[in-house]
């Protein structure tokens, strides 16, 4: 099913609202990853309200659009947005990484709307691709959507895949780097330098979008730019900053798992009012 | 003399009798169609099949992503491939998420021979065996292999399925295949032998050997690893007085490992292991290999005459 769309103003009021939940989740669980849930939550947010086409009370409705969360400890992100969409209710965010809760530390089946598990870091986009090849052994429209982390671009897995998805001519694949540049030890250019990307994922066949990964505009242009592109894979480079959103945690690799404390999440609370 | 069969031919023929049955199976492989013949299917089906090259890893992934959509996966490379390079990718992508992957390894054990120990998966069972939801079945020879195959089509969730390189014997007049069902090839009150994979024909040989010596053996083909069939274990525990267990792996982690958990904790009795004693392979014809690492009909011949009081 269509969803409705939102304007650039709703949408921004959205990933507000989402970044809110982020950090009331991660107070409470008392552990989890803020630094790079803030970062893509404008991509994620900008995904599931305008571009993603789902049926929320039926998860598994078998033309639906898929998304999946590479970097799995980015979940907190993933939860919020799946409960504003309406797989289940809000007061379960509260749960996160509880016993016996369905929002697991990182993500399961067993949550509503997610398709596969991740958390080990690399895997996510060959998941991607193999629903990529279903949709085109069952000569379906639906189009593939994968979130991946920069840090989890140092995975071999990932470059396997590349090679892959291109290889296969998968069109029907997007994968959106939220590129925050930090990874848990440091600065991502310090522990294992990532660039030049744009020219390495080039290399590997993809068509590349470089965007600024909290406007609202180019998220979604991206997004369109990307359903129009045949015969290869794309591939959105958001750059982003980690903690967006918070003022003492933007840039400050310490948010990457650490939860807020208590003061510090009233403190957040604040400035995302 | 037996027939003697490839297990991956009878996997490759059976593979396109399924393909043909059920639109809903894909195959995937990572540069070694023609050996694990998987080229079968590509040749018949080649939209529902992807050759990966020589990246595991992302086949394993990707095969958790076609599940997902609900495909039931089909893949295969060489045993030390499929479960050591890709283990991560079974535990999180496929055995967490319980999907319909069937990974069927082919050129397992020793017998792999002249490649030597980097090819000679002696560890795979072990590493399969601590995955919760993975189903494991170690075919006894090529009709079995068949039987594997259709068990992992039908029953739901991931399965390892291990075949060797060379040809097998078939082993003649057993009892129908079911999946979680030991399979008693012989009767016998003396001692009970369980072997799995080519060491049902050697301890076939042995049964044979000792029965002319009036020693009477019950040979119990344990197929399937996982699920476990504990009652064929406690009956045998229960009616004969000790255990020889014999497998193409090492000792620690596979079938005899399984045997001896369950004996150690329900019916504590002698548990002879003939396996591979904690070593890496190496270099040699197959026949050669299986008297250096004491794997032959002789040395579990021995094993139950040393032990028998």
């Amino acid at each position: 099913m269509e969803n409705k769309q939102l304007s650039v103003k709703e949408l921004e009021a959205r990933a507000k609202e989402t970044r809110r939940l982020i950090i009331e989740m991660l107070a409470k669980a008392g552990s989890g990853h803020p630094g790079g849930s803030l970062s893509a939550a404008d991509l994620v947010v900008a995904l599931y309200f305008n571009i993603l086409r789902f049926n929320a009370k039926d998860p598994q409705w078998s033309e639906r659009d898929r998304f999946h969360m590479s970097k799995g400890h980015c979940c907190p992100l993933w939860y919020a947005v799946l409960a504003q969409t309406g797989y289940f209710p809000r007061e379960e965010l509260m749960t996160l990484r509880q016993l016996g809760s369905n929002l697991q530390g990182h993500p399961a089946r067993m949550t509503p709307g997610i398709e596969s598990a991740s958390g080990s870091l690399g895997q996510g986009l060959s998941v991607g691709l193999g629903m990529a090849l279903a949709a085109k052994i069952d000569k379906k429209n639906y189009r593939v959507y994968v979130l991946l982390g920069d840090g989890e671009t140092q995975e071999g897995n990932i470059w396997e895949a590349a090679m892959a998805c291109s290889h296969f001519s998968c069109d029907n694949l997007c994968a959106i780097l939220d590129f925050n540049g930090c990874q848990i030890d440091g600065r991502c250019e310090d522990i294992m330098g990532l660039e030049p990307l744009v020219a390495k994922w080039q290399a590997f066949g993809w068509h590349v979008i470089e965007i600024d990964g909290h406007d609202m505009n180019q998220i979604l242009s991206a997004y369109e730019q990307a359903k129009t592109i045949k015969s290869k894979p794309t591939i959105i480079i958001a750059r982003t900053v980690k903690g967006k959103g918070v003022s003492f945690m933007e840039g400050v690799i310490s948010f990457h798992g650490k939860a807020p404390t208590k003061e510090e999440a009233e403190k957040a609370l604040k400035e995302l009012s | 003399m037996a027939e003697q069969l490839y297990q991956r031919d009878i996997y490759g023929q059976t593979l396109l009798k399924l393909g043909a049955l059920d639109k809903n199976i894909v195959v995937l492989d990572a540069d070694l169609s023609s050996s694990t013949r998987t080229n079968l299917f590509a040749k018949q089906f080649p939209d529902r099949f992807f050759n990966f090259g020589v990246a595991e890893q992302n086949m394993m992934a990707t095969a958790a992503g076609l599940a997902s959509c609900g495909k039931t996966v089909f893949l295969s490379t060489f045993a030390v491939f499929a479960a050591g390079r890709a283990w991560d990718q079974i535990r999180v992508s496929i055995g967490y998420n319980n999907f319909n992957v069937k990974i069927v390894a082919t050129h397992a054990g020793i017998t792999v021979g002249p490649d030597g120990a980097s090819h000679q998966a002696l560890e795979d069972i072990a590493l399969m065996r601590v995955l919760p939801n993975m189903n494991i079945i170690v075919p006894c020879d090529g009709p079995q292999a068949a039987d594997a195959v259709i068990a992992a089509a039908k029953n739901p969730g991931p399965f390892y399925i291990r075949l060797g390189r060379s040809k097998v014997p078939t082993i003649e007049n057993k009892d129908d295949f079911k999946f979680g069902k030991a399979q008693v090839i012989s009767e016998g009150s003396d001692v009970t032998i369980i072997a799995c994979g080519i060491m049902v024909f050697e301890a076939l040989l042995a049964v044979k050997s000792l029965a002319q010596k009036g020693i009477k053996v019950r040979l119990v083909n344990m197929h399937t690893i996982w699920p476990l069939d504990k009652e064929a274990i406690l009956k045998a525990a229960k009616e004969t007085k000790f255990f020889v267990v014999c497998e193409e792996h090492n000792v620690f982690g596979g079938l005899a490992s399984s045997i001896d958990e369950v004996v150690a904790e329900h019916c504590p009795k002698k548990v002879i292991r003939l396996g591979i004693r904690n070593r890496f392979g190496q270099s040699g014809e197959p026949a050669d290999l299986l008297k250096e690492y004491n794997l032959t009909s002789l040395d579990i011949e021995k094993a139950v005459l040393s032990n028998i009081s």
